[in-house]
């Protein structure tokens, strides 16, 4: 359990110091697609948190569905942007209300650790 | 061995995550930056008063530095050099002067655009205020202004938009009141030629009024002159 949060957060360090480091900037036309998916991905990490804290943590769920919404969020966008319908607002509010809802379930199991 | 492959999962997926966050965070600082910010804008206006103020200040200093000129030349061996440069001002356009003329109006045409007709034929362009210009001059007008904008030798008639610009800095809006003096029969004549300038404008529903008026007053010009490459021989 430990190992792999400590592995998880190894990680987020290095993903973070490749990003700020690589000379490649995205376009950004394309800001717009990514930042649906960095939330779809980060609804993605606390569905996975929670499921580990109710120890139902699937990794080929947790993997699958973490690269899965994130595409599809950003493709979702693009379709939006397409057709001229603000679609990514779909996905804006359905992982907002997501994230919201599996932090709330965390917030509970902590609190109830600690309490026993 | 399964373990390890969750391992690796979940440094892939927070890898991926934190590639992603830092991008977007990279992505976004970069067009907050190159957004035009408001203090820009502000820092321009700013500059822009700031240059106005200051061309008041330098016109007052014209006007001061001509009353000096006029002061200075009393003697009486410097008068017939007066009188030559009273004579140079008003040829030049640096004099009020008053005569019989006309006053010619243009404004855009009244009527609504018909759909699908291009509204640039609708409206009064800088080329029809230079043809009108040209005629009169051509009809021996002797001083021209528009909307109070003395007409020198080096005035160009510039269009910037919905406006004109006149003498490098005066920017008029139509109606344009074109005063002219002269002969007014031949000036007004001359406009009104068959297949003239008013003629071609009227086609156009340019509305054009043309009045002739005993006395007409054209203000002098009031910015500066500076030949920097002319030298007198």
């Amino acid at each position: 359990m430990w190992m792999s949060i400590l592995l998880a957060v190894l990680g987020l360090g290095a993903g973070i110091v490749i990003g700020f480091n690589i000379p490649m900037v995205l376009p950004q036309d394309y800001a717009k697609y990514m930042s649906v998916a960095a939330l779809a991905a980060l609804d993605s990490v606390f569905g996975g948190i929670r499921a580990a804290m109710e120890e139902k943590f699937n990794h080929g769920i947790f993997v699958s569905g973490f690269f899965s919404n994130a595409l599809l969020a950003a493709g979702l966008t693009f379709i939006g942007d397409r057709l001229g319908i603000d679609l990514y607002l779909a996905a804006v509010v359905a992982f907002g209300v997501r994230l919201f809802q599996n932090l709330a379930i965390i917030r509970r199991y902590i609190l109830k650790h600690k309490i026993k | 061995m399964k373990f390890k492959s969750v391992y690796w999962i979940l440094l892939l997926v927070g890898l991926v995550m934190g590639l992603i966050l830092a991008l977007q965070f990279r992505v976004t600082r970069e067009i907050i930056k190159n957004a035009p910010p408001q203090e820009r804008t502000a820092a321009l206006y700013q500059e822009l008063e700031e240059s106005r103020e200051n061309r008041e200040v330098l016109q007052h200093r014209v006007y001061e530095l001509r009353d000096l000129l006029d002061q200075s030349v009393v003697g009486p061996e410097l008068a017939n050099m007066k009188e030559e440069l009273d004579r140079v001002r008003e040829l030049a356009g640096m004099t009020t002067i008053e005569g019989p003329g006309v006053e010619v109006t243009l404004n855009d045409n009244p009527n609504v655009l018909p759909p699908g007709q291009d509204p640039n034929n609708f409206v009064l362009h800088d080329e029809d205020v230079l043809s009108v210009l040209n005629e009169l001059k051509a009809a021996g007008a002797r001083a021209v202004a528009i909307n109070d904008q003395r007409i020198i030798s080096s005035t160009e008639v510039r269009c910037i938009g919905p406006t004109i610009l006149l003498n490098k800095n005066q920017r008029l809006s139509p109606p344009f009141v074109i005063s002219a003096l002269g002969d007014p029969d031949t000036l007004t004549n001359s406009l009104k030629m068959i297949n003239g300038v008013v003629d071609s404008l009227q086609l156009w529903g340019i509305q054009v009024d043309i009045k002739k008026v005993d006395k007409v007053k054209i203000p002098a010009y009031s910015g500066t002159l500076t030949y920097n490459y002319a030298k007198p021989k």
